[in-house]
């Protein structure tokens, strides 16, 4: 296969796993988990990128990207910030916590910051229960969280920016 | 690698296992508590204390109180279960303690736990107390016991043992009537005979079958599933590989929510470590049988927990549930016959074929048989993960082993089954649990989450939550569900909002009728099972907040 024209070394590291795939077709969400690890997110020519090595026509890529939850079409920001939803973390007082850090940083769940330090989002039960409520930072889950801790730690991220 | 071989690695790992044990759990609450500071440290001090050859530090998987995490147990080889010493929410500073203890008092007496008393400020857990006391371990009976990132830990607990037996002894056949008559049925929530999914797959002929393990445990609130995978990886394989024996299958597919890094990444490890050893890919135990494992990793989407849906995300198409029949057993994965068990219902095999159907039908009640893991969250005080016999009272689960409300405050009901369950109100808690009575309450076993609420709790809240969660993860395919939890979730906003009628109420009822005898698939079928269980035993609350408003 050729290189991608615009000589992204990731395009390379994608291309071996599709390869590593041989091709097949029913492999494509893992290989849309690759790239937007590669790429942080999913945008239009990368989708048309995959469906042209898979040979799938670009609406089936198009719809099983958007179908999922933890596909993403649109950049995230530099920092991540997922309030656990789930039913234990709910009863503890998730939905404090999340007005709590929307107060804050003027963003709902699912947006990022206007100057790209922070994304937003929710998640359906991380199956930490135990130590509920659970908030995400940057992939490392954290237990027992109240607004106060939340909303520090977000600013923290935020000062970074200025 | 033959039986003899594999009986040659426990018997070598049993002989270097150490007198004194101290294991850490390193699951994932524990985990994003700091556990692996804790027992880098208990390495280290250990070594340090020289100590070595007496003390061996190892990671396990759940300990099952995980709100008290990082939880880290001392015990002695030589004694028996619930012996030992539980440390709870252990600090990488009070590492040097517990070292310090070991040095003063196993120097003397290594070889047992009951001279230890280790000085504050660690916190010690009380293993006699019922939340300990009242399990029953089938399921976890390895959980926090080995190391899950070893293979040669499961082979030394009678691992693979099982699978090797069944390729050498019995036949396919007799395998699927010794799990039809062990009573097992599946753990995913509805309760279906096992043996009886087996047969069927069995006995459909065609060039190739699938077995399917789903792992997509999307139930809030619910984690037995990821405990067992990463605690206790390989029993989910050999549990596999029984089933795949049993129905002539050569390809089996593990479906992990992509929420669980560490469950994926000790699978991978784990099927990676089984096959280097021959118990996984071709000629397993030298016989004839082949059987692989891949794993597919989910992109968070609820309704591929159903298994017509989880089947199109296994092909990697958009995890549309399509209708039954024709069941999988009959035309699953690419139009194949194919066997979907969830991970705990693969779990129970290993134990039944080595203790034998009639132990395990000895356990439970008339009609659910065996143990069943149940995931205690919530308004609680003992949070964490529980293995009892089918049959136990909500009663002795919620206020017995979960230690009731913190804070003297009461129990008001206990939710199961997640967003497909209902709310069992505290009145009905001396009913049993096991599938036909859960049922009967309109709530269901379902995959054995149970989420504690107390008084504080607004149920036309709870009811407006999960409808909220059925609302955003419908597939959209079909109307019922699509556009009848829309509505179901508008006049639900009302309601708690104090703006709605009676009418409203009425309405509210006839709609979850409809989407519930109307929708295709179990996502739909269940998602009113929350606001009917709600409605029929708190009806107060829903008629408090509408009050007098006029028709």
């Amino acid at each position: 296969m050729p290189e991608h024209p615009s000589g992204d070394k990731r395009f390379k590291m994608l291309d071996a796993t599709i390869k590593r795939h041989q091709y097949q077709q029913d492999a494509l969400i893992e290989i849309l988990h690759k790239a937007q690890e590669l790429f942080g997110y999913l945008e239009t020519d990368l989708l048309l990128y995959i469906a042209h090595s898979l040979k799938l026509p670009p609406s089936r890529v198009y719809g099983v990207a958007t179908f999922y939850h933890l596909f993403s079409l649109a950049p995230k920001g530099l920092h991540r910030c997922v309030v656990c939803t789930g039913t234990a973390c709910y009863v503890k007082g998730a939905a404090a916590l999340l007005a709590a850090v929307e107060q804050s940083t003027h963003i709902h769940s699912g947006e990022t910051t206007s100057d790209n330090q922070l994304s937003l989002s929710t998640a359906r039960c991380l199956g930490a229960c135990g130590i509920a409520p659970a908030v995400v930072f940057d992939g490392t889950v954290c237990g027992h969280q109240t607004p106060e801790l939340v909303c520090d730690r977000v600013k923290e991220y935020l000062g970074k920016g200025e | 690698m033959d039986l003899s071989e594999l009986l040659e690695i426990a018997e070598k790992e049993r002989q270097s296992q150490k007198a004194l044990q101290i294991r850490c759990c390193v699951a994932a609450g524990c985990l994003s508590s700091n556990a692996l500071a804790v027992k880098e440290g208990l390495e280290k001090a250990v070594t340090e204390a020289g100590l070595a050859d007496t003390v061996e530090v190892s990671g396990v998987g759940c300990l099952r109180l995980c709100c008290q995490g990082p939880l880290v147990e001392v015990a002695a080889l030589a004694e028996p279960d619930h012996s030992g010493i539980l440390y709870e929410k252990v600090t990488p500073d009070q590492v040097a303690a517990i070292a310090q203890a070991l040095t003063d008092q196993f120097a003397a007496t290594p070889t047992s736990t009951a001279a230890v008393n280790i000085p504050t400020p660690l916190q010690q857990g009380d293993l006699t107390q019922p939340f300990f006391a009242r399990q029953q371990a089938i399921v976890l009976e390895n959980s926090g016991k080995i190391d899950p990132e070893r293979i040669e830990a499961y082979i030394a607990a009678s691992g693979y043992q099982a699978i090797g037996h069944v390729l050498r002894e019995v036949s396919p056949i007799d395998v699927i009537n010794t799990i039809t008559r062990s009573g097992l049925r599946g753990r995913g929530g509805a309760g279906y005979p096992t043996g009886l999914k087996w047969a069927t797959v069995a006995k459909a002929t065609a060039e190739r079958k699938f077995v399917v393990c789903n792992a997509d445990e999307g139930d809030p609130g619910a984690f037995m599933d990821r405990s067992v995978l990463e605690s206790d990886p390989h029993r989910v394989l050999e549990g596999m590989a029984i089933a795949a024996y049993a129905i002539g299958s050569t390809q089996g597919y593990i479906y992990v929510r992509a929420e669980y890094p560490l469950a994926i990444s000790r699978l991978q490890l784990a099927i990676r470590q089984a096959q280097r050893l021959g118990l996984l890919g071709s000629q397993i135990f030298d016989s004839p049988f082949d059987f692989r494992i891949d794993i597919r990793i989910g992109a968070g989407a609820y309704v591929c927990g159903e298994e017509t849906a989880l089947m199109a995300s296994i092909e990697g198409k958009r995890g549309v549930p399509s209708p039954r029949p024709p069941y999988p057993a009959e035309r699953g994965l690419w139009g194949l016959p194919t066997l979907i068990n969830n991970v705990e219902t693969f779990a129970n095999l290993a134990p039944i074929i080595r203790h034998g159907a009639d132990w395990f039908a000895s356990i439970g009640t008339e009609k659910s048989k065996g143990t069943k893991v149940f995931a205690l969250a919530g308004k609680i005080q003992n949070t964490g993960l529980i293995e009892v016999p089918m049959g136990t009272s909500l009663r002795q689960i919620v206020e017995e082993m979960g230690g009731g409300v913190p804070d003297g405050g009461s129990v008001k009901a206990v939710q199961t089954g997640g967003p497909s369950g209902g709310c069992i109100p505290a009145s009905a808690f001396d009913t049993p649990v096991d599938y036909e009575s859960l049922a009967q309450l309109g709530s269901i076993m379902g995959s054995g989450g149970m989420i504690v609420m107390d008084q504080t709790t607004s149920m036309v809240d709870v009811a407006h939550y999960f409808m909220e969660f059925c609302r955003d993860e419908s597939c959209g395919k079909c109307i019922p569900c699509r556009v009848g939890t829309v509505q179901l979730h508008q006049l639900l906003t009302k309601i708690r909002d104090g703006q709605a009628t009676s009418a409203d109420l009425e309405l509210l009822e006839e709609l979850c009728d409809m989407v519930k005898h109307t929708s295709l698939c179990g996502l739909g079928q269940s998602a009113p099972n929350p606001v009917l269980s709600t409605l029929h035993y708190f009806r107060n609350e829903y008629e408090a907040l509408i009050g007098g408003n006029a028709t």
